[in-house]
């Protein structure tokens, strides 16, 4: 599998990773490397095998529908980039 | 002070042969002293330790104390811990205060242990080498121009040159098990499950599992004891008793039966580290078990699975790293867009940005299922295979890496040397069994690890058979030169 400077570019925007014009062709390179260990994987045959989410099959346990955390807001807020007003702060959105 | 282990340093605490306080400043002027060598603390948390460790006298004189009250462990820095830095070895979260403390953490305060610091590591738990990290590698106190391994590297450094004689790590693809076996000490991968996962920063969530470091089994005991249970708030916690791992750490030997996987002794492995193993096995004989040859067909599936679960995994976890509520923003966002990208790319290393990408490669429409779901498959076939073993036999037992510590920046140009560091240690977190590794000898003047792998929530019965190996061996008790 071998990807190519668009395939890299594509995929740092879908991961929103910002990746400097000159890195791209090792990435593009170590990721196809990475891809060709990977399809080593396509040496056995599983059409018949069950995929295995988690390693004892334990289901998602459930827990009643009620608040339990206790409003932490100004503790979280104190590590935040930017907070104003109790609310974090971005680049405008809406024009 | 600082050659005891934890249970002669409890007894010692108990005795009055000296308080908490004299104990915890011993093990601060240590890493003070020493700890520029090996760079394997990124924040030591003087004033705090000082704080718990009077509180932690209290309780001594009360008798109220527990076998960690009073014992200074450090934590691998992936744990969130209330009011202290918690970077996860990444520019990221290079001023991020965890604002709680993650159950690992919490259960240990509740035990009284002493917060020593919080130890270098691969960034966020991605490596093999200890390289990854933002703050620079840790070097191994066995030879100083080689790696301690990874992740967990700085856990396993920090104890192998006795600057605390325990600490924590996690393991997602071998990040306890290896760094304990290129720096000659004890560590334990439990059962997927058995250590809650809360407040511990999120790699890849099927896989990641916290556990102890130590320079004995019978340390390990302790620490696992206190770090074991169900956690209502780790929705993959599972509620199994949690035994007294102390309680069975005498018992004999005889008429155990080891499975000896012929695929760990095959392709790739160092023919000295080989020899150190086929040596620590004899002397298992010695003592009365009895080896089973066994095979565990789909090894060589193993590496490749893990590089599609564990990116996959860890390219939506770590989505959460955005520049918005906390870690690092860059200067000057134009827009939304720009801030997130610009944020992760400047927050992120080379290594993470390479996992993240692979994830979402795999993850990205149409692809789904020639990458993920073949990958689940593959890890289904990986866990029959350990099914099938312990049918036949107690415990599996081979190297726990290929080689032993490599030199810094052998590896770090080519990524898939590195993944393959970890040949024999991924298939046992894709199968969620609980794994240790323990000194079993020197290579070239570096530490062997001998791996031992156990049935799920075996863990008693690893520490077991790794201390019963400790009775007659003095591997683990070997000092590196300059670290005495």
């Amino acid at each position: 599998m071998s990807l190519d400077k668009t395939d890299v570019n594509k995929i740092a925007h879908l991961a929103r990773l910002d990746i400097a014009a000159p890195d791209i062709d090792v990435y593009a390179s170590n990721l196809s490397s990475i891809l060709d260990l990977v399809a080593q994987m396509n040496s056995v045959d599983t059409d018949a095998v069950t995929p295995m989410a988690h390693p004892t099959d334990a289901v998602q346990r459930l827990r009643e529908d009620k608040v339990t955390a206790v409003d932490q807001r100004e503790k979280f807020q104190a590590i935040a980039p930017q907070v104003d007003a109790g609310l974090y702060l971005v680049p405008k959105v809406i024009e | 002070m600082h050659n005891k282990t934890i249970a002669q340093l409890a007894a010692g605490l108990r005795a009055g042969e000296y308080s908490s306080q004299e104990l915890t400043r011993a093990i601060l002027d240590r890493i003070a002293r020493l700890d520029g060598r090996l760079n394997s603390f990124i924040t030591v948390s003087d004033e705090l330790a000082l704080e718990q460790a009077r509180l932690a006298d209290q309780r001594l004189a009360a008798g109220e104390a527990g076998p960690l009250t009073g014992i200074p462990v450090a934590q691998k820095d992936i744990f969130c811990s209330d009011g202290v830095l918690t970077t996860c070895g990444s520019r990221m979260l290079e001023n991020f205060v965890a604002p709680y403390d993650a159950t690992v953490v919490e259960r240990f305060n509740a035990a009284g242990a002493v917060l020593a610091g919080k130890t270098n590591m691969d960034e966020f738990a991605m490596g093999s080498s200890n390289e990854t990290s933002y703050y620079d590698p840790v070097r191994n106190p066995w030879n100083t121009d080689t790696v301690p391994g990874g992740s967990s590297g700085g856990s396993a450094a920090a104890v192998a040159a006795r600057l605390v004689p325990g600490s924590t790590g996690t393991d997602t693809g071998g990040s306890i098990r290896q760094p304990a076996a290129l720096c000659g000490i004890t560590g334990l991968k439990p059962t997927y499950g058995r250590v809650s996962r809360y407040g511990m920063i999120a790699f890849a969530s099927s896989l990641d599992q916290a556990g102890p470091l130590a320079r004995s089994a019978e340390d390990a005991a302790i620490l696992l004891g206190a770090m074991a249970g169900f956690d209502e708030r780790d929705s993959t916690s599972i509620e199994h008793p949690v035994p007294d791992y102390t309680a069975t750490l005498a018992n004999d030997l005889k008429g155990l039966k080891v499975g000896l996987p012929r695929e760990y002794f095959s392709v790739g492995l160092d023919s000295e580290v080989g020899k150190a193993v086929e040596a620590a096995i004899d002397e298992y004989k010695r003592i009365g078990v009895e080896m089973v040859d066994i095979s565990l067909p789909n090894t060589h599936l193993a590496v490749p699975a893990y590089y599609v679960v564990a990116p996959a995994e860890c390219s939506s976890n770590l989505s959460r790293f955005d520049g918005v509520r906390f870690g690092h923003r860059c200067d000057n966002p134009k827009d939304l867009e720009d801030l997130y990208k610009r944020s992760r790319g400047e927050g992120f290393g080379p290594e993470v940005k390479r996992r993240i990408m692979i994830g979402t490669y795999a993850l990205s429409a149409g692809y789904y299922d020639a990458y993920y779901l073949k990958a689940q498959k593959v890890r289904r076939l990986i866990s029959d295979d350990f099914r099938q073993a312990f049918e036949q036999v107690d415990v599996i037992m081979g190297p726990t890496s290929p080689s032993v510590a490599f030199k810094l920046g052998e590896r770090t140009d080519d990524p898939i040397t590195m993944y393959l560091s970890d040949i024999y240690t991924i298939a046992v977190n894709l199968a969620g069994l609980p794994g240790m590794s323990i000194p079993a000898g020197f290579a070239n003047q570096l530490p062997v690890g001998l791996q031992i792998i156990g049935n799920y929530f075996d863990e008693a019965r690893l520490l077991n058979v790794a201390h019963q190996f400790q009775q007659v061996t003095d591997y683990h008790q070997q000092i590196p030169v300059g670290f005495e």
